[in-house]
């Protein structure tokens, strides 16, 4: 039988705010345990939750990028449960009527588009870290984390494949960041995955029974747990089982799913609205001004790459991965609006090579969009040639000679020869000492033009234009 | 001088007839030689006060005085104060010493006042009596067999016994107007949003409010300029302009509307309360109020109302109480799930229990619509009677409770019994309304009985007019049973 995976991702997008969701407190990853905890986070008797402004504001900003509706009201909700690193025993979160609702993001797979819906993006509080090393068979909490304002974002279940899920996964980190609404640090956790799979036969309406994957912190993860988990449930149907709906935790040293907690054993978290906190209410002019705020959008940017440089689908979409990529690509081809195309492969070539090779951002690249575009405008107008230009390249990078390209052409000598007269000379005494190679060229010998070729570089020592000293020495032996 | 008003006293300060340093010693002394007999202090911390009676002298002599510097002000241990023991009458924090200041506590050391002590009160604000403290139970100063009522029972009693001129109070269902009703003083719950409620340790957050008692009209609108004011740190705080509620005391009453609901002149109510309340009403009359019957057809369903709400907030309020940060904590414990079940089992009481018991299953998967959305529809109808009700009159009068204050011990075994006796006060915290309680005269067992009157929102200064205009002609408010 045919199967068909069906996937729904939760993803919790840290918000890029300084301080908590209630509490004044500092976000900042990495602070010595407890010590950015206030008595609002810590849940001292008395205090009370006062909601961040900016956490409602990248709220917004999301929905307005998905195109989804602002509920205005919404509803913050308790979510009641007993842990230690809960401190109020209920986690401030959102229920009936959160701040985003709908949307959509497009995907592309394989050079398809494809629609992934949002039912919800809501806004909650995190939780802090139990530890349960170092402690002698205790455990230590530590409530730094307890306040951080997440943005759980729910898709519908609208992917057919891990690599769907990666690629939505992908789009919507590029987003968050693009926006300016988290920083997408996987490894720090301010971008984490849960994903819902089922499976169902190929053709088949109704929804399979799902198991929800908690906590996928990698692309990778996230990719090989949907695999894991899609073969365990058809193995289970094949064999004459039926799937239970539970909770289930990928282990990435096994590379296999497990059980966590089962539909039984889960909570019932006794929602209801926070009294403490009133309906937050989002006039339609605050939507406005942080609409007038938002930057072009990755997709606007993509068709507009196709549309004005004539770049194609694929190299729009590599050069809008990220916004920091996209405005290089940018400021380089605003210098050249002719070489799109040439500024794109160098961007994607030897640029991103060199950072990944480094290890390193592109807003750290060494060789900034001006140089870049001097470089390029130097291999446009003939100047030098491709080969020259990596080597101009490695000299930028390195920072040499004050990144000045036209004086690293002039002291490596690295200009090609593109006088005519000069090169025709050239050709002329080739052909005379290579008699036999012309004979054989005009005996439809199509290779001795290629070793002419070669000989008259090597005499250059490769400065020669190629294209003039093609198009010269076809005509020399045409005649 | 302990029979001095909260304005007497402040009169003398500032007239430098007396020294704060002079008055806290004065109050101090009289709290160690009687509290031992009405149990209205959990906490009592001399050195302290006196700290605080001294900067009070020093802010009277650079002349930055206000009514208030230098008053002892006895504050409910619902309020977390820093440095303060603050146990909200309950075992569960028998240990926990505040290190912030609540709202209110701020704005009290802001002007000077003196913390003089923090009082007793039914454990987690739960319960019309005093008896559910884990502090031992507060004696009523009137009869020492008889409850102070609840939750505020110590504030009531330590004002009733002189041992302080003025207390805070809180109110959820009626905790600061029935114990004040019970001991014969005055209390008001100011409008749901003037108080802030940051660092008022939480019952039920959308009904508490905290509020001033104290022995007069005059008394409690000089305390309520201290505690009223936005605070950022509540969301429900309101932002508005700054009162003086004691603007309007002297403002006669001619042509005053007082609504008498129907509902609340109906069974239930005892006779010596009724004659009470009836005397006064004509005490308003003469003083050129006219009474108009209205009705509030949903009044009978705001206990039920009330205990679905309450409890609901209360279970989630309380899910903090855990153990792992502070508090009580069990002694031994064989996992997790024992740690939280046995701190939680022997930090709170029986009443408190209950309600986190009822809360939680309000709340439960499968009851929710049926209880908790139910009641918050309800809790709308009973608003609008009330809107309703203000257009026929300009304030409400009733009885605060509806008998005197009962015995020790005579209703702990029913909870039922005990939740009825918020009968006529839990509608104000459904709606927010603000409503306060005088003394209007005593009635079996020469016990005080209490005058209700509910205002419209933030009519607050109107409210204390016609209070204060009634203990201008009548002597209930100075009665002591000391």
């Amino acid at each position: 039988m045919q199967w068909e995976i069906v996937i729904g991702l939760e993803v919790h997008a840290q918000l890029s705010t300084r301080s908590k969701i209630f509490s004044g407190a500092s976000t900042a990853y990495g602070a010595a345990p407890n010590t950015q905890a206030c008595v609002i986070d810590l849940a001292l008797p008395g205090v009370l939750p006062v909601l961040n402004k900016g956490a409602v504001e990248r709220a917004i900003k999301l929905g307005l990028a998905v195109g989804a509706k602002i509920n205005s009201p919404s509803i913050f909700a308790r979510k009641n449960y007993f842990y230690p690193d809960l401190p109020k025993g209920y986690q401030i979160s959102q229920f009936e009527l959160p701040v985003v609702q709908g949307g959509s993001i497009r995907i592309q797979v394989n050079g398809i588009e494809k629609e992934i819906r949002l039912t919800r993006a809501h806004l909650e509080e995190d939780a802090g870290k139990s530890l349960h090393e170092d402690f002698h068979g205790m455990s230590g909490i530590d409530l730094n984390r307890a306040g951080t304002p997440l943005l759980e974002i729910v898709s519908e279940p609208d992917m057919r494949s891990s690599t769907e899920a990666v690629t939505y996964a992908k789009t919507l980190h590029s987003l968050v960041r693009w926006i300016g609404i988290c920083d997408g640090n996987m490894q720090e956790g301010s971008f984490r995955c849960d994903a819902n799979v089922s499976v169902r036969p190929l053709g088949s309406e109704k929804l399979g029974t799902r198991c929800e994957i908690k906590n996928l912190n990698s692309f990778r993860f996230l990719e090989k747990a949907i695999d894991f988990e899609a073969r365990r449930q058809i193995e289970i149907i094949e064999e004459g089982g039926t799937i239970r709906q539970e909770t289930r935790l990928y282990d990435a040293n096994k590379d296999e799913t497990r059980t966590m907690r089962t539909k039984e054993d889960a909570n019932d978290y006794r929602y209801f609205p926070d009294p403490d906190l009133l309906p937050l209410e989002i006039p339609s002019m605050w939507i406005d001004q942080l609409k007038a705020t938002l930057p072009e959008l990755p997709e606007a940017r993509r068709s507009r790459y196709i549309s004005e440089f004539g770049l194609s689908a694929y190299d729009a979409g590599v050069l809008t991965s990220t916004r920091e990529l996209a405005d290089y690509f940018e400021s380089t081809v605003k210098q050249l609006p002719a070489q799109a195309k040439l500024c794109a492969n160098w961007i994607m070539g030897e640029i991103s090579g060199q950072l990944n090779k480094e290890g390193i951002e592109i807003t750290d690249c060494p060789v900034a969009s001006i140089q870049l575009a001097a470089l390029i405008a130097r291999i446009s107008d003939g100047t030098i040639s491709g080969k020259a230009a990596k080597i101009v390249f490695e000299s930028l990078w390195q920072g040499e000679l004050n990144q000045d390209v036209d004086a690293i052409i002039e002291t490596k000598g690295l200009k090609q020869i593109s006088d005519g007269g000069a090169i025709e000379k050239l050709v002329d005494e080739v052909l005379a000492a290579n008699a036999q190679q012309v004979a054989d060229y005009r005996n439809g010998k199509e290779k001795a033009f290629n070793s002419l070729i070669g000989q008259i570089m090597k005499a250059t020592q490769g400065k020669a234009n190629p294209a003039h000293v093609n198009a010269i020495l076809k005509k020399k032996l045409g005649g | 001088m302990f029979n001095a008003s909260l304005k007497q006293l402040s009169d003398q300060l500032a007239e430098k007839k007396i020294s704060s340093t002079e008055l806290t010693t004065e109050f101090l002394k009289r709290i160690k030689q009687l509290n031992s007999e009405y149990n209205a202090f959990i906490t009592v911390n001399e050195e302290m006060s006196l700290d605080q009676a001294r900067s009070a002298d020093q802010m009277i002599a650079a002349g930055q005085a206000s009514a208030l510097t230098g008053i002892p002000i006895a504050q409910k241990d619902i309020f977390c104060a820093k440095g303060w023991l603050t146990t909200c009458g309950s075992k569960m924090l028998s240990n926990f010493v505040s290190p912030y200041d609540a709202g209110v506590i701020e704005r009290f050391n802001q002007v000077g006042a003196i913390n003089i002590g923090k009082t007793n009160m039914d454990e987690f604000a739960m319960g019309s009596s005093n008896e559910t403290s884990y502090y031992g139970l507060v004696k009523n100063p009137w009869d020492l067999s008889a409850v102070p009522g609840g939750s505020s029972g110590g504030a009531a009693s330590a004002v009733a016994a002189r041992l302080a001129p003025g207390a805070t109070g809180t109110d959820t269902g009626g905790s600061i107007r029935q114990p004040a009703a019970l001991c014969g003083i005055s209390g008001i719950k100011p409008t749901y949003g003037l108080v802030s409620r940051y660092g008022m340790i939480a019952f039920a957050s959308s009904l508490d409010q905290g509020g001033p008692m104290a022995r007069s009209a005059e008394d409690l609108a000089l305390m309520l300029n201290v505690m009223v004011g936005f605070d950022p740190r509540d969301s429900t705080s309101l932002q508005r302009k700054v009162e003086d509620y004691a603007r309007d005391l002297q403002k006669p009453l001619s042509g005053l509307r007082i609504g008498l609901p129907k509902e609340y002149f109906a069974e239930g109510m005892s006779k010596d309360v009724e004659c009470a309340i009836e005397k006064a009403l004509d005490e308003y009359r003469k003083l050129g109020a006219e009474t108009v019957e209205i009705s509030l057809p949903n009044a009978s369903l705001s206990i039920p109302v009330y205990y679905v709400l309450a409890p609901a907030e209360a279970s989630s309020n309380l899910s903090r109480f855990d153990g792992v940060r502070y508090g009580h904590r069990a002694k031994s414990y064989s996992d997790l799930g024992d740690m939280y079940r046995k701190s939680r089992a022997e930090g709170f009481g029986p009443e408190v229990k209950r309600r986190i018991l009822i809360g939680t299953y309000v709340l439960s998967h499968g009851y929710y619509d049926a209880y908790y959305i139910k009641a918050q529809k309800l809790r709308r109808l009973i608003a609008q009677d009330f809107t309703q009700a203000y257009q026929q009159c300009d304030i409400i009068m009733g009885p605060t409770t509806p008998t005197v204050a009962f015995n020790l011990g005579e209703k702990s075994g029913d909870p039922i019994q005990m939740y009825l006796s918020d009968i006529y006060t839990s509608a104000a915290n459904l709606t927010g309304l603000p409503a306060m309680s005088i003394p209007v005269g005593f009635g079996n067992k020469n016990r005080p009985i209490g005058l209700h009157i509910i205002g419209n929102y933030f009519m607050e200064a109107q409210m204390l007019n016609v209070a204060h205009q009634y203990q201008q002609v009548t002597d209930w408010h100075l009665k002591s049973p000391v």
